[in-house]
């Protein structure tokens, strides 16, 4: 092969292997990325199909149940206009409170959301933007904010 | 005083960094001045960020409060330790490090490499330079670390309780100097296009460089897991979060450089796609210290966050990424064709393995910045997870390693008839391991082929080794067998563990018994205990498997400054994994929650990390010994030329 025609080669591979990342990524994003939501979204139905979500909103004050294992908890999630029950089964996170932001991955189900993950705060400024974002849009913000 | 002494030193080095870079103008355009007036400037300049950087960690080590820094990040009542590498447990501070790391690269680069003829050398210190200068306008105009604070508060506001472990005195700055040693790759390759020398004489200037970032990449990286996997108390070691795929980033691009310098350095092909390399190196550097200074995405490692730096390191990052694309693109066409290869080389498995770790990195790119993008243009807000990553990257990273089986086996230039009885063990071992991992028929694909990938490997890696005199093997082939040894490791460990951890959640009252995989896990006892700054509860776990006993003592912590609550994992490492404990809360009734896991061969993981980074170690000391044992400087030929004459 002549020097020229193998750089040709060469840049063709590399061309054919961005292309196929460029897909296997698009492919991979379109669903398999994890979206966002608030409970109106999802009682608007908003949220289809069996993949991961996140869903993000305030606790509920009262709605925090603890079932008898001991390691299994309920509680609502709200955004002011519309709630979503949320089941849970591990340890929650240390700044988990009710009347408090949280954002829970997992599930929507028939019954509401089941959640793998409720997610951490590394400490009282931490915030995920999303959440700010959209809460702040619905105008339930003062509580939340702080 | 101390701290006025670090911002002066800062603001001497930022002088002395424009006059590296004017000087370097002007030898490039008159011929005046030289070598040695740029290695002097370089030198003082990496002692004077050493001076700024010795002035903040006495201001933190004394807990002056009146420097806002400390104020807002540390308080009086906490330990030595934290207090010294709380001074990078923040934005202003973690900011100095990098370049303070940045100085002293520049400085070492200026005493130690002395290969690069006159041109070569003042280019390459004035790029480092012009890379220092853009981060010290930022330090000293977006984030001063020596603003004072009038009137001085009576006490600070504490140290985020996560940062207060052993981690953080070794992990950022471990990780740092992998980053920003990556900067004198960038420089070399930019001097290089400059002054129109690309070539195997570059690649072997480059190489020790790229050898030492990549170690400390490595390894930080390999800390850093660690570190998420005991201090979060999720049990996991690797979340393809935004802070993780920032480090992950560079280390893709240096792995595939690292092999590419090889090919130019032995052989004299790829010269221009190796520079990009270079480029690209760096530049993921840059976008890793963008996305984690910056506070655009939404992270559980993000500590220090603050929008409206963001912008500053943007145009920094463009600025210096778009001026060596453009300068890539203006010499590309005077950069000489490399020697001719058949696909079937050791060139040309290099170039497989370069597609395969640039198509990963794409990967990681793209799911990284996907969802700051679908939000600026779509205004949908979204997160890519690990089902993302594990999706695409995986089986890349299978493919990788299939290439690994046999590509190091290969010869040079053109192997027509590649020795089947050399690439036949490899792949009888990983065929023998296919088999066996059906003993385990609730294994997924994924980590079955890559548990069979990984013993063949394990095998393949060694074959370099074999029929030869071990004491005549050239140090760097130890290396890279070590390496490649350690990365088959670390991917049995990780397929390990995500078949076959065992999970038990439970609540429970002192004395109860409860099993996970082979152990059983008798919750003893609670004490309370207490530290500098928190008391904790304590539980007492005894563990027992057949005759193996031990105690475990995870703790339910609460600082006092800031007040916040942590769980502290007890781990209990034996020979073929570790189980994993975290004390969660107390309910109603009195019972506490009990977090078990049974990780089998979990450590395989880390072990696996640190053999890469062992074999980069052997690597880099093999290549510097033999170079000053051909004695210093003149005695490079070039490669290719050689081949050409032969």
């Amino acid at each position: 092969m002549k020097p020229k025609s193998q750089r040709l080669v060469f840049v063709i591979l590399a061309l054919v292997a961005v292309l196929g990342a460029v897909l296997l990524a698009m492919w991979g994003l379109r669903d398999r990325a994890s979206y966002f939501y608030i409970p109106s979204d999802i009682v608007a139905g908003k949220a289809v199909g069996d993949r991961s979500v996140r869903l993000g909103g305030m606790v509920e004050k009262g709605s925090l149940i603890r079932a008898p294992d001991g390691v299994s908890v309920s509680f609502r999630v709200t955004d002011g206009s519309a709630r979503t029950p949320v089941t849970y089964r591990g340890i929650l996170p240390d700044l988990f409170r009710e009347g408090s932001g949280v954002v829970a991955e997992g599930r929507v189900t028939p019954a509401g959301f089941a959640a793998d993950t409720i997610l951490a705060k590394h400490d009282e400024r931490y915030r995920p933007p999303q959440l700010g974002n959209q809460v702040a849009e619905h105008r339930v913000a003062k509580t939340v904010l702080k | 005083m101390i701290a006025e002494t670090g911002l002066s030193a800062l603001w001497l080095a930022t002088a002395l960094a424009l006059l590296q870079l004017l000087l370097g103008v002007a030898y490039w355009k008159r011929g005046i001045g030289g070598p040695a007036p740029a290695r002097a400037l370089a030198v003082a300049q990496g002692l004077l960020t050493l001076v700024a950087f010795a002035a903040l960690l006495a201001v933190f080590a004394r807990t002056d409060l009146s420097v806002a820094l400390v104020a807002s990040n540390s308080h009086s009542a906490k330990p030595l330790l934290y207090k010294i590498a709380g001074a990078w447990g923040n934005h202003e501070g973690s900011m100095l490090l990098w370049v303070t790391v940045l100085g002293l690269a520049g400085a070492a680069l200026a005493i130690f490499e002395r290969r690069l003829d006159a041109a070569m050398t003042v280019a390459t210190l004035a790029a480092q330079a012009a890379l220092a200068l853009g981060f010290f306008a930022f330090l000293l105009l977006a984030s001063n670390p020596f603003a004072r604070l009038s009137p001085a508060p009576a006490e600070g506001q504490g140290l985020n309780p996560l940062l207060q472990d052993p981690g953080l005195a070794f992990h950022p700055p471990t990780l740092y100097i992998g980053y920003v040693g990556l900067s004198v790759a960038f420089s070399l390759a930019v001097a290089a296009l400059l002054t129109r020398q690309v070539g195997p004489l570059l690649a072997r200037a480059m190489r020790p460089w790229v050898l030492a970032a990549w170690i400390f990449l490595t390894l930080g990286i390999t800390a850093g897991s660690y570190w998420a996997y005991y201090e979060l108390g999720w049990g996991g070691w690797w979340f393809w979060d935004p802070v993780e795929n920032a480090s992950l980033m560079p280390w893709l691009a240096a792995t595939a450089l690292l092999h590419s310098l090889n090919v130019l350095a032995a052989r004299g092909g790829l010269r221009a796609w190796t520079m990009m390399l270079a480029v690209i190196a760096f530049s993921m550097s840059m976008l890793g210290t963008f996305l984690v200074r910056s506070g655009v995405l939404t992270s559980v490692h993000a500590f220090a966050v603050d929008p409206t730096r963001g912008a500053f390191i943007l145009a920094l990052l463009a600025f210096y990424i778009g001026a060596a694309l453009i300068l890539f693109a203006a010499r590309i066409a005077t950069v000489r064709e490399g020697a001719r290869f058949a696909i079937w080389s050791r060139e040309g498995g290099l170039v497989a393995n370069n597609l395969l770790l640039s198509v990963i990195l794409g990967i990681v790119f793209v799911g990284t910045l996907y969802p700051l993008l679908a939000e600026a243009m779509t205004g949908e807000k979204l997160s890519v997870g690990p089902p993302y990553f594990n999706a695409t990257a995986g089986p890349l990273a299978l493919a990788l390693l299939a290439v690994l089986l046999f590509a190091p086996l290969l010869r040079w230039r053109h192997d027509a008839r590649p020795k089947l009885a050399r690439i036949l063990p490899g792949a009888a071992a990983a065929l023998l391991a296919f088999a066996l991992t059906f003993l385990a028929p609730a294994m997924t694909l994924l980590p079955r082929l890559a548990l069979a990938l990984a013993g063949g490997l394990a095998i393949a890696s060694l074959l370099p080794l074999a029929r030869r005199n071990p004491l005549r093997t050239p140090i760097a082939t130890w290396g890279m067998a070590i390496a490649h040894f350690g990365v088959a490791v670390a991917i049995a460990g990780m397929a390990i563990d995500s078949s076959f951890t065992v999970e038990k959640l439970a609540a429970a009252h002192e004395g109860d018994t409860l099993a996970v995989g082979p152990w059983a896990v008798t919750f003893a006892s609670l004490d309370p205990v207490a530290g500098p700054n928190w008391t904790a509860l304590e539980a007492g776990l005894d563990a027992s498997r057949g005759d193996t006993r031990v105690r475990l003592h995870p703790q339910a912590r609460t600082f006092f400054n800031p007040p916040t609550e942590t769980n502290e994992t007890a781990i209990a490492t034996v020979w073929d994994g570790q189980l994993y404990t975290v004390l969660g809360k107390q309910n109603d009734d009195g019972r506490w929650q009990l977090r078990l896991w049974w990780k089998p061969f979990v450590t395989l993981i880390w072990l696996g990390g640190a053999l890469i980074a062992l074999g980069g170690v052997l690597a880099l000391f093999g290549r510097l010994w033999r170079d000053w044992r051909r004695g210093r400087g003149g005695t490079v030929v070039d490669p290719a030329a050689e081949w050409r004459r032969r």
